[in-house]
């Protein structure tokens, strides 16, 4: 009955994605008001269709229903409850499903919010939302149905891919693809503008705060991803270059760009033409990565699901692009800018130098991952280029991008007198000086971190500055410390929240450079009672146990740790998944705010009394999670509502 | 110079930064894909290869004091012989796929610096005892606590 139903609803969401994109498109052109109340019938009827075949989905899990092939794939009698829940995006087609529900949810909040506010775009977003929609409910119908039927049904299902039963994966894809689909609204909005012959910016300010949720949500989800490798894969790093990760890693870069650039349009006029090539860019990577990742061109340690899905994703790229930049050809005179740069030392050329760079890093992240094919179709011979060679091009890149995050924001707009700068910079400057030297004397290194510590400092330095100063002046005016601190940052809260988050950013940053510069491993064979030494910690095995888990076995190993005193137990284990092939391991760990010990059970001996362990001391990467929480807060202070300043 | 010379000579100077750390990039770290067939018919010590192929069933054998791990990656066509430092990733084992990165040595055998094994997001269904012997060996393990 589940794969009838549902295929059903698909098919008529379908219908009525198409219906509604035309009605939408056809009221906006001849005005007529019936028919884009018609398109957002079809909008609302829309997510209730995808919201109903996602809780089907949701409930043929809940329900064991292996009738349907893609639960029976993806589950089993001993799944868990939560992981039962998020098998339902575990993999390709409930991903499918899950994007569909997210974009008819931003359809229709849409609706609700911008039905009145924006009548000049309205039809035209409403129309590329649908169109959107249709395309991932075309990918649903024919490429990756979710409710095919499985006959006979077997007794049992074959189970979740294990190393998807953690709490990260619950979030990762949620958050990621909230991110991708939010990408979708300022796309749609961007559009509309260029249909409309609007292209001044109203479509900016009204998208403001989707651009910074959708960007907001491409972070974490990336963020989560780090987490998720790090504790869960054992290899001890959060980030790898993978094909995959650079597929999520480019829209963000591209969002990035567009999030910093729309504040030049908006306050300067300029930069029109830039900011709209900028979000049909950022687009347009999200449909290509998944592209890139479901195609299978290029190999990945993740081997997604492959099929005729990753021709579709191309062919709907194509038509985006043919359309979106035959729009922008359309529009192209109103499109060049009116103002003009008055100054290289200015505001407006630092934010474009800002924008040049992460389009650059961008550009490079998309290079290297199409690598191969390109040396393929050129050379003959598969070339890779591997971690390596994106860290030392983007390294630099990212360097000077944070940099001109403390430039940015300080310097004035138009062109910054001699003065100016010294007055805002001497200081911050003074404080990276200052901090490059302490950290040279205290032993940093090598010369790429101490240039790292200076920098953050120096940006650090340029937040206190202008924070102090801004608190200093409502001090003056009468209020005292707290209130005129509290004030400022609601007041202002949208240029507040952009420095809490790039305070984030700097945690990050602190976090990688110190993980990629100071962490220590080892691998080593222990017999029972003997221990391993790395960086002052010592790590005794004292022995093996087994237990049974609901969906698989486990062989556990039990070791002390150690630095002078006991500082406690780690538990690192193999799994045995019946339906696996070989174990997998689970990593333990002991977070710290500076080191992180982290223990994986390589192998043992079968009798119980060996044990291959591979031991890491990794430094300061909890600062990448906190940086995280940082960059949380910082958003969420970013998208408050804006206050009316008092008369 | 006027305004618009200055940006231009300073997109031309970041353009050409770029491209210049573009190109240093990829002729370091250049890694040639290669099958057991090729890397055997022309094998250049020191270059850097990924090899990908099928773990020879039979061919894996694993000292855990000296953590050497030896086993033979082969394509049907040639069989190449592989010693890596370590335990092997998750999911690795004889008659299933795995790249290794590494550089072919003049004793004749490739040293793998880094094994990859495939991670899926669905995997066969089981057929039969999957893990023949790990019910064995839990049962060991917990008769000795």
């Amino acid at each position: 009955m589940i794969p009838e139903l549902g295929y059903g609803a698909t098919i008529v969401a379908l219908v009525l994605a198409l219906g509604g994109a035309g009605a939408a498109a056809a009221g906006g052109r001849v005005g007529r008001v019936a028919l884009i109340e018609a398109a957002q019938r079809a909008a609302v009827g829309v997510f209730v269709l995808v919201s109903f075949c996602f809780a089907l989905l949701t409930y043929a899990f809940l329900a064991f229903d292996f009738s349907v092939r893609y639960v029976a794939n993806n589950t089993n009698l001993g799944t868990p409850f939560y992981y039962r829940i998020t098998g339902v995006w575990g993999a390709l087609e409930g991903s499918i499903i899950l994007w569909s529900w997210m974009l008819a949810l931003y359809t229709l909040v849409i609706v609700l919010r911008h039905r009145r506010n924006a009548r000049e775009f309205y039809p035209w977003v409403l129309a590329v939302m649908l169109g959107v929609l249709a395309f991932f409910l075309v990918v649903m119908t024919f490429a990756a149905p979710p409710f095919e039927r499985q006959t006979p049904p077997p007794a049992d299902g074959r189970g979740l891919n294990p190393l998807l039963e953690d709490t990260g994966m619950i979030t990762h894809p949620v958050a990621l693809y909230l991110g991708f689909t939010g990408l979708t609204v300022p796309f749609a909005f961007a559009l509309a503008a260029l249909v409309a012959a609007r292209v001044g910016d109203t479509w900016i300010t009204l998208t403001r705060r989707w651009t910074i949720v959708a960007w907001y949500f491409l972070s974490l989800g990336l963020l989560i991803g780090g987490w998720w490798s790090y504790h869960v894969l054992g290899w001890g790093g959060y980030w790898a270059w993978d094909p995959v990760e650079n597929a999520a890693f480019m829209p963000w870069l591209a969002a990035t760009a567009f999030l910093h650039s729309v504040m030049i349009q908006e306050r300067r006029r300029m930069l029109k033409l830039w900011n709209i090539s900028l979000i049909i860019m950022a687009f347009t990577l999200t449909l290509f990565g998944t592209f890139l990742t479901r195609s299978g061109v290029i190999a990945s340690v993740h081997a997604f699901t492959q099929g005729t899905i990753g021709i579709l994703f191309l062919s709907f790229l194509a038509l985006v692009l043919l359309v979106a930049l035959g729009l922008v050809a359309l529009r192209w005179d109103a499109l060049r800018a009116q103002g003009e740069l008055d100054s290289v030392v200015s505001r407006e050329s630092v934010f474009l130098l800002n924008n040049v760079m992460l389009v650059a890093a961008a550009f490079t992240v998309f290079f290297g991952t199409v690598f191969p094919l390109l040396s393929e179709a050129v050379r003959g011979v598969k070339v890779s280029v591997g971690a390596p060679f994106f860290n030392q091009v983007n390294i630099p890149l990212f360097l000077s991008l944070i940099f001109l995050m403390g430039v940015g924001p300080l310097i004035a707009w138009r062109r910054a007198s001699v003065e100016s700068l010294r007055r805002n910079f001497l200081w911050p400057i003074a404080c990276g000086v200052l901090a490059a030297a302490v950290g040279f004397v205290m032993g940093v290194r090598p010369a790429l971190a101490v240039l790292t510590v200076a920098t953050t400092a120096f940006v650090a330095a340029t937040i206190v500055v202008d924070f102090t100063r801004a608190t200093r002046a409502r001090r003056r005016a009468g209020e005292s410390l707290l209130p005129a601190m509290g004030g400022l940052l609601l007041r202002h809260n949208r240029r507040y929240g952009g420095f809490v988050v790039h305070l984030g950013v700097l945690v990050i940053a602190v976090g990688v450079t110190g993980s990629q510069a100071w962490s220590v491993q080892t691998e080593t064979t222990l017999r029972r009672g003997e221990h391993a030494e790395l960086a002052g910690y010592r790590v005794r095995f004292d022995g093996l146990s087994a237990s049974e888990e609901s969906n698989h076995a486990k062989v556990t190993g039990t070791f002390t740790v150690s630095n002078g005193r006991v500082l406690g137990v780690l538990r690192p284990a193999k799994k045995f998944y019946p339906q696996q092939q070989s174990p997998i391991a689970a990593v333990d760990y002991r977070l710290g705010l500076t080191e992180d010990v982290y223990l994986v059970l390589g192998d043992f001996a079968r009798d119980g009394t060996e044990a291959t362990i591979k031991l890491q001391v990794n430094r300061l990467v909890s600062w990448i999670w906190l940086g995280g929480v940082v960059i949380t807060l910082g958003t969420l202070l970013a998208i408050l509502p804006e206050r009316k300043r008092p008369a | 110079m006027n305004r618009r010379t200055k940006f231009l000579a300073g997109g031309v100077v970041i353009l050409g930064a770029l491209a210049y750390m573009i190109y240093a990039g990829v002729t370091q770290s250049a890694v040639y894909f290669v099958t057991p067939a090729e890397l055997q018919a022309a094998p250049v010590v020191g270059k850097a290869y990924r090899l990908g192929g099928l773990v020879a069933p039979g061919s894996m054998s694993w000292e855990p004091r000296a953590l050497d791990l030896r086993f033979s990656l082969t394509d049907g066509k040639a069989t190449v012989p592989v010693r890596h430092k370590g335990t092997a990733p998750d999911l690795f084992g004889e008659g299933r796929g795995a790249i290794v990165e590494g550089s072919w040595t003049p004793e004749g055998y490739f040293k793998a610096t880094l094994i990859m094994a495939k991670h899926s997001e669905e995997y066969a269904a089981p057929t039969g005892d999957a893990q023949p012997g790990y019910r064995e060996l839990i049962r060991t393990l917990k008769d000795r606590q």
